[in-house]
């Protein structure tokens, strides 16, 4: 199937608020290898100006994934689950994310493209804290595979 | 057990030159890595650990989450920055999946050099090369560092 042009600039509603845990936080850290105090201990975060322990930073990646979710699931969309790879991925931040935020995203479809066969989704997601200020935008190309 | 040194050491923005290398490591990735990184991302494709559901979708083996390649690449950086709050803008492309073996796992090589210097900014560009074996798994990956 393929995508629907008429993606390109379509706003999804804010996800549900996230609460960042401690826990959590660390747990992502240990995933990828952090070793930083300031990601683990929040004793260290502290001394660091921190309120508690900061999330690495790829963090955002899971609320992101709350967002990409909704437009995976549109049958708007027309995106095949099956066929999507992750062609580039970035992180723009005004600030870390730190346990105890409550983060909610809100994703814009920014560019769609065909290329030959292939289909490129670019979706941008704005993550905001409580207070609505920006805290960092997560922006996804995928690559919809075409039928071989 | 907090290592508050660690924590309390920015690099001087002004003795960078660029072309420096500022961090190199090897990361020793096995299928628990995979297990570990899908548990704390919530990402449970199961191409990142079934050799049977990888070999349907025709790929070579299971392979590493390309999310879990960004998040280890960046941990050499966010070590010598010191914080991770200072890392403002992290980009990647995912150029080359990350195959790993069931029993030899798959080692991957970062190298971190300083790519551009924005003094107005005090912020350090930093490139990374992350390879496999011979071959690089990540384009134009690219760490912004404020240093100021």
């Amino acid at each position: 199937m393929p995508l629907n042009p008429e993606l390109q600039g379509r706003v999804f509603p804010p996800t549900e608020p996230y609460l960042v845990g401690r826990e959590k936080v660390r747990e992502f850290a240990r995933a990828v290898f952090a070793t930083n105090p300031i990601n683990l201990d929040p004793e260290a975060a502290r001394a660091a100006g921190y309120d508690d322990v900061v999330a690495p930073p790829t963090f955002a990646v899971v609320v992101q994934e709350l967002s990409l979710a909704q437009l995976l699931a549109d049958p708007d969309a027309g995106i095949d689950f099956s066929r999507v790879v992750h062609g580039d991925q970035r992180f723009t931040s005004t600030r870390p994310i730190v346990a105890g935020d409550l983060l909610t995203a809100t994703l814009t479809v920014s560019s769609v493209k065909s290329l030959g066969a292939h289909s490129m989704v670019t979706a941008e997601s704005s993550i905001t804290d409580a207070s609505g200020a920006h805290v960092v935008t997560s922006i996804s190309t995928l690559v919809i595979r075409g039928e071989d | 057990m907090a290592d508050t040194t660690a924590a309390t050491t920015t690099p001087d923005f002004a003795a960078l030159v660029v072309g420096d290398v500022v961090a190199e490591r090897e990361f020793a990735l096995t299928r628990d890595s995979l297990v570990r990184y899908a548990g704390a991302s919530g990402d449970f494709n199961a191409i990142h650990y079934r050799d049977d559901v990888a070999r349907e979708v025709g790929l070579p083996g299971v392979l590493a989450h390309g999310m879990l390649t960004m998040g280890f690449a960046v941990q050499p950086v966010v070590d010598w920055a010191g914080d991770p709050g200072r890392v403002a803008d992290y980009q990647v492309r995912f150029t080359r999946p990350v195959v790993v073996d069931p029993e030899s796992g798959a080692l991957v090589t970062v190298v971190a050099k300083v790519g551009q210097l924005d003094e107005s900014a005090t912020v350090a560009r930093i490139d990374l090369t992350v390879k496999l074996g011979g071959d690089t798994v990540l384009g134009k990956a690219q760490v912004r560092v404020a240093l100021g």
